[in-house]
């Protein structure tokens, strides 16, 4: 047996996505390259598309009555909706945060955090779990505040942990890729903050890539950013992408500098 | 910049102050005719129980205690009671459970779960017309259809198990008629009435479990066996237990398909696999048009009995379906 060891985790590359839901064409012709190791922002107004594209990137869109989509997605250069790649075992390398909090509500914080082993079928011993549960919570940034009371359930916590359990749940099976649909959309400003801080710590290690509404954040969180605009009656596109930094201080599209200024959206 | 606060208040608050709703005509007129309606279900349900009161109390009196021990039913001298019937009504109304709700509970899984969008309403469809057959149709399919190649299986049943397993053996396993009209066979037939029952409210309940568990279990790489596992059936526990109960409920006052197949008896029945039995429903059909005096009084007695069983098995169908979690639809 070869195991390939991978040192950076991996990068996506998309090559003209498109969606339908139904004969309505949502998103056209998206092609982007999200470098490894990095936070890739995703932003624009309501109906551009960015999270059809974002459930798109671990095939949790077709799980839509009456999806449909066009091109390819590449993870380290393999298309995840290649014949042969179950769904499940894309989604185990590609995880994924909700814009509300999903915690399993009668299972404990303990549970919730090590579901995804169980939902995979990996056996793994008692200490192995303890382990993982401390590692992902710390990294999580909810170790301090739950470790007292780990047998409690998961929708016993504040809609700002719960998000956080909802990322330990995610980064437990080690995933090379974490995708966020608006994950800070229903907290307050500190639970908010405290996203962000985790987003900032676990950066290196996995790939993020987070949909956003609020475009301080992205300016905060990402080093990379795509612009999405839907036309009217028109499916959404990127305008432009490349360096966060970049594309909000000298966007090359005008459209873009109205939307990063406020002007619209 | 001003200050938004008023200057002085109206003093130290002592208690709370009185919030007087005041309804308009129409609404109040509405709520009038919409709160007589549901008065009139609860008003209709203690009718039927007091006229069954009052009807059963002169066989209840001469009987007295008896009436719930006794198990001849002989009203003419005054030898008559429900413990036959009880018995017989609990044994068929089990079978059937034991055929419905494995039966309920993999379509409702199917159904919900695992069935594509077309199939689903096919599905769906087809079931509620299974409840919409009338219950004499069964019960001639059970007994002309079901019961002579059932035959064969309780013989088996009764040869191979019944050595072991007391209950299951018949007197005489050699002919075929020890084996018809039993509590089994009626049973059965019973069972695939309330399979239609039993699944929808599984069915119901199950899928009304949260979109946001289930992909957050997706999400993490789970099968369709995962979600069901870990996010449809914790979620829809209750439902499996009410559809359970709702069946149960039902199959204790199924009647006219098991009177058409069972053999009365007026003893316990006490072996399922052999030829005759008798449950409360199917005494009353078959006896209330050759009664007379005491004897009507004594099937509203017996009536009663199974009133006050399926009002109770019900109501804790009920309980146990507010309890739950997805009883509680506002909560998600």
């Amino acid at each position: 047996m070869t195991t390939a060891i991978v040192e950076a985790p991996a990068a996506l590359v998309t090559e003209g996505v498109s969606a339908w839901f139904g004969a309505h064409l949502v998103l056209e012709d998206v092609s982007l390259s999200i470098p490894s190791g990095q936070v890739t922002s995703l932003i624009g107004p309501s109906g551009c598309g960015k999270s059809t594209y974002l459930r798109i990137l671990n095939r949790m869109h077709e799980l839509v009555p009456g999806a449909a989509l066009a091109g390819r997605v590449l993870l380290d250069g393999q298309d995840i909706y290649d014949a042969h790649m179950r769904p499940a075992d894309c989604r185990k390398r590609i995880g994924m945060v909700f814009q509300k909090a999903n915690p399993f509500p009668a299972m404990s914080i303990y549970d919730n955090v090590v579901a995804g082993l169980d939902l995979t079928g990996r056996k793994v011993a008692r200490s192995e779990k303890d382990a993982i549960v401390e590692r992902s919570l710390r990294r999580a940034g909810l170790w301090d505040e739950v470790n007292k009371r780990l047998a409690a359930h998961g929708g016993a916590l504040s809609g700002g942990q719960q998000q956080r359990l909802c990322i330990a749940r995610a980064l437990a099976v080690e995933p090379d890729v974490l995708l966020m649909d608006e994950p800070c959309s229903a907290l307050d400003p500190t639970s908010t903050r405290r996203v962000e801080e985790t987003i900032a710590e676990i950066a290196g290690e996995v790939t993020i890539v987070i949909v956003t509404h609020n475009m301080q954040q992205a300016a905060r969180v990402s080093q990379q950013c795509a612009f999405f605009l839907a036309g009217e009656d028109q499916p959404g596109r990127v305008v432009e992408s490349g360096a966060t930094a970049s594309l909000f201080d000298s966007p090359r599209d005008p459209r873009t500098a109205d939307y990063v200024q406020g002007r619209f959206g | 910049m001003s200050d938004l606060s008023l200057p002085g208040h109206l003093g130290p608050v002592h208690s709370p102050r009185r919030v007087v709703v005041r309804r308009s005509k129409s609404d109040r007129a509405f709520r009038g005719g919409v709160r007589a309606s549901a008065v009139s279900a609860l008003a209709i349900l203690g009718l039927i129980g007091l006229f069954l009161v009052l009807k059963a109390s002169p066989a209840l009196h001469k009987a007295g205690w008896s009436f719930l021990t006794e198990q001849r039913w002989q009203p003419g001298i005054n030898r008559f009671g429900v413990a036959a019937l009880v018995c017989g009504t609990i044994v068929v109304a089990t079978i059937a459970m034991l055929v419905a709700v494995p039966l309920a509970f993999g379509s409702a899984i199917y159904i919900s779960e695992y069935a594509p969008a077309r199939l689903r309403r096919l599905l769906i469809g087809a079931v509620d017309l299974m409840a919409a057959v009338p219950s004499v149709v069964y019960g001639l399919w059970g007994f002309f259809w079901l019961q002579p190649r059932m035959v064969g299986v309780s013989r088996w049943i009764a040869v191979h198990v019944g050595g072991a397993i007391p209950f299951l053996s018949v007197k005489d396993a050699s002919t075929p008629s020890s084996f018809t009209s039993s509590a089994f066979i009626a049973g059965m037939v019973v069972g695939v009435m309330v399979v239609p029952t039993a699944t929808s409210v599984m069915r119901e309940v199950f899928s009304q479990a949260p979109v946001g568990e289930r992909e957050g279990a997706i999400a993490l790489g789970a099968t369709t066996w995962g979600v069901v596992r870990r996010v449809v059936l914790p979620f829809g526990r209750s439902g499996v237990i009410a559809g359970t109960m709702l069946g149960f409920g039902r199959a204790l006052g199924e009647t006219i398909s098991v009177y058409m197949i069972i053999s009365p008896i007026y003893a316990m029945t006490t072996h399922p696999l052999q030829s005759g039995t008798n449950t409360i429903a199917a005494l009353i059909a078959s006896q209330y048009s050759e009664a007379t005096g005491i004897g009507i009084s004594a099937l509203f007695a017996a009536g009663l009995v199974l009133f006050c069983f399926t009002l109770l098995v019900n109501s804790l169908a009920g309980i146990v379906v507010s309890r739950s979690r997805s009883g509680a639809l506002t909560e998600i």
